[in-house]
């Protein structure tokens, strides 16, 4: 499998927004000059249920899907789910991670419940592990929806990948009206 | 020339703007969707939602009698539908090039079944294209029309969900220019298929598929990738990208065209390479051809048939060594099923059946997920419009004792689809079930798509709303009532009243989709669960509402309901359920 592919497994709940951050990261990668490949599922999924973006770039990708067990960044916007893949993590491997609990309906009804202490499980396998408390810094950068680009700069130190090609990215996929905010949002998440 | 990253369905529709179509037409179906949404935005196309598949692909036949380009888009079930003018249209072949762009989903990520839509090319005789990436899902689109006029033949281009929704990046070019202008021309012995018309068209088909064959040994599309050793690998679509993957020293012969084969080119390549693979998803649709041509392969014997495949699936059946993940020690996680979504108007409805133990015959969108638990309230899901005429068929099965307890369930957008004929048989037959649409407005499941019956088009412009009461009046039903889903004892009284009805009779649920993007889902302020009146008897939980969570108690309290507020829309059904008036609006103080 090729060796020159580095692969980012978004991770997070239907209607958490990971398609656009998914599509933020892509454009970024496809400035830096790299051959990207993304994939995804819309429909039925979508509603409230688990959801994975698959995010490859390199100098030739050719499958859209990452091997088993070959992430190099598990980006995560929900601890759960990103606990649900976190066998697909290489061995060094990194975990970007939101400090975020959305209940399934089985916990949500009760008859399930959610797993204890996720952050601590994931940082057994990934001790440089970053678990970053994406709304409080939106907050910070003054809307509760820049959550996800928070995010992004956190995921953006874990990647080599210039600064100013991030910046070139949110320009591009950011309406003109949230950007302020949402370049705030994304230093406090490089500062996490 | 510009490099863009694109979607496959983006790139289908670049590609269709590129290839000079003036006509697009489609139902919306996952994965298929955003073809026509992305059409939509060049001007130069007549781009449309059609109620069903069928009547997308009458149209596109339609323009191109008329002489202009035209294409339209569906996912696989929906060629189903337009299955009996694809048909025919094959022997009639094209006037202005016509391209069917069909979108697979293996692992059935959003749909019912996982055909293999590769058959509907033998089937009709066509020729079909499969793309690897959005790269030739554009290229591919515009090679389509061409050869859709060179060789007079409707064209299909596959496609599958990781091409649709997978992105990667695309050199767009220019729209063609030169194209003849749409015009009158008759030509009755290649347009009107009475028998003897369509007999002298039947030979050309069958040359058609010769031409083709021959056609497809020199072109680019079907081309050899040399390798090293004695491996080579007969592939196409999106298992190319896979076998490249885990073969990467592989000879490889990438079809273009997976129907008619490249037969000769086929004998060549096999004749070089002493152990051959054909890797492809679903079917042995081209390892059964490579077969017949007395070719050995090894292919279905060690690939599987279900599901989708990925790297990994790939190396594991070819037996290669498997990269290990991080060890995590395993323990059972919740699943994270979907869900409706909260304020959904489907939720009164299914929980209403519910409680008057319905035996409900449901078909296919957001409000599927009725099947599911805490609801659990749908009890068959077959096909689009299959609800209604599904009630009628138990109804006649069941002895007069259970006939009342028959519901049929379907959305509006599924009842424009292709509901109506079945209420009209419910109607005309004078069986005593009852049929309720959920009219949400909208085409909810595949991402709030407008329908005849939402008011809006495609394009952005108003349109007149179709009359689901009046038609259901016109096929012959008597008692038609509508409720809002919001008032759940009117809700349930009105489903009970008609279930007794012992004749045919409709109820229609009426309440914008929350998500509706002409704005008519409503928003009230949200609830909230007043700790002290709460006496955990779960009445709420049952719902199914995201924005219910159940908090079990402290050292071994009773734990109790909570509203989250940020899901929370306010449409107050758990309200209604809880018996102790234990829910508040707004804050509590």
């Amino acid at each position: 499998m090729s060796p020159d592919v580095k692969n980012i497994l978004l991770a997070g709940v239907g209607g958490q927004g990971t398609l656009l951050a998914s599509e933020i990261l892509s454009e970024t990668l496809m400035l830096a000059g790299f051959d990207v490949k993304k994939s995804e599922v819309h429909g039925m999924s979508q509603r409230g249920g688990s959801v994975t973006s698959h995010v490859r770039y390199g100098k030739k990708v050719y499958s859209p899907l990452i091997p088993d067990g070959q992430v190099d960044v598990l980006f995560g916007f929900e601890l759960l789910e990103t606990y649900r893949y976190l066998s697909t993590l290489r061995p060094g491997g990194a975990v970007v991670v939101n400090d975020l609990k959305i209940m399934p309906a089985t916990v949500a009804m009760g008859t399930e419940s959610y797993p204890e202490d996720i952050p601590g499980k994931i940082r057994a396998v990934c001790a440089e592990a970053k678990i970053v408390d994406g709304l409080d810094l939106a907050l910070k950068a003054g809307n509760f929806r820049t959550v996800n680009t928070v995010l992004l700069g956190a995921l953006s130190q874990r990647m080599e990948i210039a600064e100013d090609l991030w910046l070139a990215g949110l320009r591009k996929m950011v309406p003109e009206r949230f950007l302020k905010e949402n370049l705030a949002a994304f230093q406090l998440g490089r500062q996490a | 020339m510009s490099q863009a990253i694109l979607s496959g369905n983006e790139a289908f529709a670049r590609g269709a703007f590129e290839a000079g179509v003036r006509v697009a037409s489609a139902y919306p179906g996952t994965p298929s969707t955003e073809i026509l949404e992305n059409i939509a935005q060049y001007q130069e196309i007549d781009s449309s939602w059609a109620p069903n598949e069928k009547v997308s692909l009458e149209v596109a036949i339609g323009a191109s009698f008329g002489g202009a380009r035209a294409m339209v888009a569906m996912k696989h079930v929906g060629l189903n539908v337009a299955a009996d003018p694809f048909m025919t249209l094959s022997y009639i072949g094209v006037r202005g090039g016509l391209v069917v762009v069909v979108c697979d989903d293996p692992e059935m990520h959003s749909s019912q079944n996982e055909q293999d839509s590769r058959h509907y090319a033998r089937l009709g005789k066509a020729p079909m294209l499969e793309p690897a990436d959005s790269a030739e899902a554009l290229a591919f689109t515009r090679l389509a029309f061409e050869l859709s006029e060179q060789f007079d033949t409707p064209v299909l281009l596959r496609s599958n969900t990781r091409i649709s929704h997978g992105k990667s990046i695309v050199t767009l070019g220019e729209r063609v220019t030169g194209l003849p202008d749409p015009k009158i021309e008759r030509n009755p012995g290649k347009f009107v298929m009475l028998p003897g018309n369509a007999r002298k068209r039947h030979p050309l088909v069958e040359q058609r598929l010769l031409d083709l064959k021959t056609w497809g040994c020199d072109q680019e599309i079907n081309r050899i990738e040399e390798g090293e050793g004695e491996i080579g690998v007969i592939t196409a679509g999106i298992a190319y990208q896979y076998a490249k993957e885990v073969l990467p020293k592989a000879h490889i012969l990438k079809l273009g065209m997976v129907y008619p084969l490249p037969e000769q080119l086929i004998r060549d390549f096999a004749a070089r390479c002493k152990t051959l693979y054909v890797i492809e998803e679903l079917d042995p649709f081209i390892e059964e051809q490579v077969k017949a041509l007395g070719i050995e392969v090894k292919g279905k014997e060690i690939f599987p048939l279900c599901g989708e495949f990925s790297p990994s699936r790939v190396a594991a059946a070819l037996g290669l060594p498997q990269s290990q993940g991080v060890a995590v020690p395993s323990e059972p996680l919740p699943n994270r099923p979907p869900n409706m979504c909260p304020g959904c108007s489907h939720r009164g409805v299914f929980f209403a059946l519910k409680r008057l133990g319905a035996f409900v015959t449901g078909d296919i969108g957001c409000y599927t997920l009725g099947a599911l638990p805490p609801l659990s309230a749908m009890d068959t899901c077959v096909c689009m419009g299959a609800g209604i005429s599904n009630a009628t068929g138990v109804a006649k099965a069941l002895g007069e004792a259970e006939r009342s307890k028959v519901v049929g369930i379907m959305g509006d957008s599924t009842f424009l689809h292709s509901g109506i004929t079945s209420l009209m048989d419910m109607a005309y037959s004078k069986t005593p079930a009852t049929a309720i649409i959920l009219d949400n407005r909208i085409t909810a499941m595949t991402g709030r798509q407008d329908n005849p019956g939402s008011g809006h088009t495609l394009a952005g412009l108003e349109a007149v709303p179709v009359n689901l009461e009046a038609i259901c009046r016109a096929v012959g039903i008597r008692h038609v009532q509508a409720v809002d889903p919001y008032d759940l004892a009117r809700t349930q009284q009105v489903i009970d009243e008609e279930m007794r009805r012992p004749e045919p009779s409709v109820v229609i649920a009426r309440r914008s989709c929350m998500l509706d993007r002409h704005g008519r889902g409503v928003r009230s302020t949200p609830l909230f669960v007043k700790a002290d009146v709460c006496t955990a008897c779960k009445a709420c939980v049952k719902i199914g509402c995201p924005a219910i969570e159940w908090r079990v108690g402290e050292e071994g309290g009773k734990g109790r309901a909570y509203v989250n507020q940020a899901l929370c829309v306010g449409c107050g059904l758990c309200r209604q359920v809880c018996k102790f008036d234990a829910f508040g609006v707004g804050h509590e103080s």
